[in-house]
């Protein structure tokens, strides 16, 4: 029932023949059809910009006041591509390689070649839009090393390449507005998907300004709406971040693959109190000079230069003498929780480990430190008033990423007809952990090159139909009023506790039970605990203002809602997957030493969930491996 | 810790606006100043007599672009080249009165209390603030050498994050540093020259057409600017328009 639809032919040519055989739209008949992109990061922008050259109409959504702000732009640390400018034996099968098994082996072959494959011309693209890559004096373009991989294929723009390659994006944006041929709607909210006979026929969307829901037609709707850590309350993302707009269309029939694939980020500033709302990320790229170390001595109070460097003890280079402090994320992240849990935390809640440069400044100089990571060392000084040149950073794990998302096929649609998801919130590439700087990437590339030339393929087909559906449709009507009753009934509990303080109860529960490590019982007393925290919300929260005014508290309690219902699924998938994998560690599938036991026997598939009511119904997509012969993922 | 914000209340853009007072306890020095915020509002919540204070904010972490207040009569509060989600109480001391505004420009009309209309921003982008080049076209990345000088010199403009304080900050309300910021991170680099001399022409026509006021170098954005953007670019942007439209017609 799941078709992945993986064109035939050898690894090396399936795109192309997948391209070669895809129907076609010309130019006259593109101009009537319409699609609707939701999100304006690298994948919405891309797309949206892109299907315009091509001549569709598009309407394209953020809720943010303008579309450059969507939150690709907070990325620091770069982005990959197989270019092998540094002759280090680099090469698209290379990066196809380091992928697949940095995911444990939990992606599609094909995806990910795919992704490698068109990662180099990707670099050619957003330079000639003018995004300031790093450059050596000579002119050439500059890499460097990211976490899980040996060569050096990382492209950046000091540390704000996210915000360079999305206001490339933003811009090629704009230049679609000017034309008349992308309608952009900012501080606009989907809020649901409308599906006429099995198809995706449109959103309803919250105007932010007015509080008035509005329904959009198209004849595709396209997903790009991101990474949905925020269940998590803590996490390196905006503090905008939803999960709402996939949770809806997961309602509306489509699936959710792997939701508990989550990662923790090994390097972001450590919670200091109740009150904070979000975990500021330094970037990874700060582990190619920087090392990781713990004191020695558990509860060890001495300031951290008074600690001699025989009582520090660097446990990545320790456990893993290959990849030291480049170990990748899920790994690194894993090592400083059982530092931590262990007793050797820093920092005035013990709730940090170390990040040193002082060999690296040693070695290279304070210009060559601060040229390649000024910012973030400014950065780090603005919010904890340390200078991280004389002393080292306080870091800690933070829920960052969500390699789960809504299931596509190769043409990157979901299981319902004419509805795509692209970028973060699809599950694709990355399988069960995603490498540092591939992510980028991959928003990049299916909004940019892949969606344009899929979506083509399921369109051509609408040509022959006749009038799409307009918003007067029943379908439409029954869409908005069941949103404007969601919001009514919301506004009426009028209890006692604020949007957060639930916010804060669910954030505790997943990330104690449903983040790092897993385990069967810890699951099972989450999801009574998100039921609780579910009916207390419903029963007891009080949101002010009304619906017909712009208002934050409503926004926040909306897409909280949604957040206590895909808790649920995450639990659910992370107790059903009996192995541990990638960011998925099960605490009973572990290798003596305390490493992932993956269990390819019984857990070689993607999970695919599709909404049934109040519960879920698991659907396996087995992943094939022709051309790579999963092994043990080792990076000692 | 205790401090009284003096804040901005406006229900709507033609609503008649007013300070109101609120004195708040509990308060920490590791907070940041929109948790400070957010505090206030979820004691307003459970009071339950006034509706929460509008107020921007995305990333919290400087790179957004989208919070952005006037705090004791300074765009993004007393420290220079932060953005205010990046400032901290403790850069206030107890007993402190904090007075908190929207940024008042005639181009950015209220919305909300403390949240602003920025979209002639975007229409300012619109109109040439991009490299026309479609989707399939380029070349290979380093068949165009940039030398690092140039590279970084578009880099340091390209960083505007797009706040608008330069313009809450300006007397004459004027949009130089954020267009001209625009303008010589594209028109620097090899890819953005072809297509220069119309973007300086198209963008700064956007810039006036939006109502934002001329610039007279007081230097006050570039002190403001999260981003460090300097003004020289808006020097090197009139040097631009002039070599484009020819001497004696700079508009200013
Ligand atoms: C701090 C940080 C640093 C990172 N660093 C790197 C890095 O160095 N390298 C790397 O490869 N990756 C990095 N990542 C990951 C990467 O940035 C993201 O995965 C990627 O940018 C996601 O892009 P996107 O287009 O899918 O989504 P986003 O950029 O998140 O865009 C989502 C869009 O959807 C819109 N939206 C969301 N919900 C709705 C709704 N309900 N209605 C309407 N619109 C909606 C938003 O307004 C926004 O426009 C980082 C992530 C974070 C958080
Ligand atoms: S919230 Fe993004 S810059 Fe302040």
């Amino acid at each position: 029932m799941l078709d992945p639809k993986i064109p035939e032919g050898p690894l090396e040519h399936k795109w192309r023949n997948y391209q070669t055989q895809a129907r076609l739209i010309n130019p006259a008949n593109k101009k009537r059809l319409k699609v609707i992109v939701v999100g304006t990061g690298l994948a919405g922008a891309g797309a949206a910009a892109t299907l315009g050259e091509l001549g569709y109409e598009v309407e394209c959504f953020c809720y943010q006041d303008s579309a450059r702000r969507a939150h690709s732009v907070a990325a620091q640390g770069g982005i990959n591509a197989a270019k092998n400018y540094q002759h280090d034996g680099d090469s698209i099968w290379r990066m196809f390689y380091d992928t697949l098994k940095g995911g444990d082996f939990r992606s599609r072959e094909a995806n990910v070649y795919r992704l490698a494959e068109l990662s180099a011309p990707l670099i050619d693209h957003f330079t000639q839009q003018g995004v300031p890559f790093a450059r050596e004096y000579g002119g050439v373009l500059v890499n460097r090393s990211f976490g899980g991989v040996q060569v050096q294929r990382t492209f950046y723009a000091r540390g704000q390449t996210g915000q360079q390659l999305l206001l490339a994006a933003y811009s090629q944006l704009s230049k679609m507005k000017r034309a008349g041929k992308v309608a952009v709607f900012a501080r606009h909210e989907m809020l649901d998907l409308v599906v006429i006979d099995g198809r995706a026929r449109g959103i309803i969307a919250r105007d932010l300004v007015t509080g008035e829901l509005k329904r959009f037609a198209a004849d595709a709707v396209v997903l790009a709406t991101g990474g949905y850590s925020r269940v998590f309350r803590l996490s390196t993302l905006a503090i905008g971040c939803n999960g709402s707009a996939i949770w809806k269309a997961h309602k509306r029939g489509a699936f959710f693959a792997a939701p508990s694939f989550t990662q923790i980020h090994p390097t972001a500033l450590p919670q200091s109190s109740d009150a904070q709302s979000k975990l500021t990320l330094m970037s990874e790229s700060l582990r190619n000079d920087g090392r990781i170390w713990v004191p020695t001595k558990r509860g060890d109070d001495r300031k951290p230069n008074e600690i001699p460097e025989e009582e520090r003890d660097y446990y990545l280079e320790r456990r893993y003498p290959s990849f030291g402090n480049l170990a990748p994320r899920d790994i690194s992240s894993r090592a400083a929780k059982e530092r931590i849990d262990a007793g050797h935390g820093v920092g005035p809640l013990k709730n940090a480990v170390y990040l040193d440069f002082r060999h690296a400044i040693e070695r290279l100089g304070l210009d060559t430190i601060r040229d390649r990571y000024g910012n973030l060392f400014t950065m780090y000084k603005k919010i904890t008033g340390v200078d991280a040149y004389t002393e080292p950073m306080l870091i800690s794990p933070a829920a960052h990423f969500s390699m789960g998302g809504l299931w596509v096929d190769y043409e990157l649609m979901t299981t319902i007809p004419g509805l795509y998801a692209i970028g973060e919130c699809n599950y694709a590439d990355h399988g069960a952990n995603r490498l540092g700087a591939n992510s980028l990437l991959q928003a990049s590339i299916d909004g940019y090159f892949i969606l344009p030339n899929t979506i083509n393929n399921y369109l051509e087909q609408l040509l022959s139909e006749g009038e799409a559906p307009g918003v007067d449709h029943p379908e439409f009507e029954k869409a908005e009023r069941e949103v404007a009753e969601c919001i009514t009934r919301l506004l009426s509990v009028d209890g006692r506790s604020t949007v957060d303080h639930f916010h804060r109860e669910l954030g505790k529960v997943m990330w104690q039970e449903c983040a790092m490590s897993r385990n069967r019982k810890g699951l099972e007393s989450a999801l009574v605990r998100i039921a609780e925290i579910r009916d207390a919300f419903w029963g007891d929260v009080r949101v002010t203002g009304t619906a017909q005014e712009m208002n934050g508290d409503l926004e926040k309690a909306l897409r909280l809602a949604d957040f206590l219902e895909l808790a649920e699924l995450m639990c659910t998938d992370a107790l059903q997957r009996e192995e541990s994998c990638g960011a998925h560690f099960r605490e009973e599938y572990q290798t003596p030493e305390g490493e992932a036991l993956r269990r390819d026997d019984a857990f070689a598939f993607v999970s695919a969930w599709e909404y049934n009511g109040g519960s879920f119904r698991l659907y396996r997509e087995p992943l094939h491996f022709e051309y790579v012969q999963p092994t043990v993922r080792s990076y000692k | 810790m205790k401090v009284t914000f003096k804040i901005w209340r406006q229900e709507h853009a033609s609503a008649p606006g007013r300070f109101r007072e609120y004195e708040v306890d509990g308060l920490t020095p590791d907070m940041s100043f929109l948790e400070a915020l957010d505090f206030l509002n979820e004691l307003l919540v459970i009071r339950g007599n006034e509706k929460v204070i509008a107020f921007e904010y995305d990333c919290r972490e400087g790179i957004c672009g989208q919070c952005g207040l006037f705090i004791n009569g300074r765009a993004h509060g007393p420290h220079d080249q932060i953005t205010t989600c990046q400032l901290h109480m403790r850069s206030f001391s107890d007993g402190d009165t904090i007075v908190v505004e929207p940024w008042r420009a005639a181009a950015f009309p209220i919305i909300k209390d403390l949240v602003v209309d920025r979209s002639a921003l975007d229409r300012i982008v619109e109109h040439g603030g991009y490299i026309s080049a479609r989707t399939g076209t380029a070349p290979e990345a380093n068949a165009i050498l940039v030398g690092k000088e140039v590279a970084d010199k578009a880099m340091d403009a390209a960083a505007c994050i797009g706040c608008g304080a330069c313009v809450a900050t300006c007397k004459n309300a004027s949009a130089a540093l954020f267009t001209a910021a625009k303008i010589n991170h594209l028109s620097n680099l090899p890819q953005g020259k072809p297509e220069a001399d119309r973007r300086v022409l198209d963008m700064t026509r956007q810039m006036d057409l939006e109502g934002f006021g001329n610039c007279s170098f007081t230097g006050a954005c570039e002190v403001e600017c999260p981003a460090g953007i300097s003004i020289v670019n808006i020097a090197e942007m009139n040097a631009r328009g002039i070599r484009v439209m020819g001497p004696g017609t700079d508009k200013k």
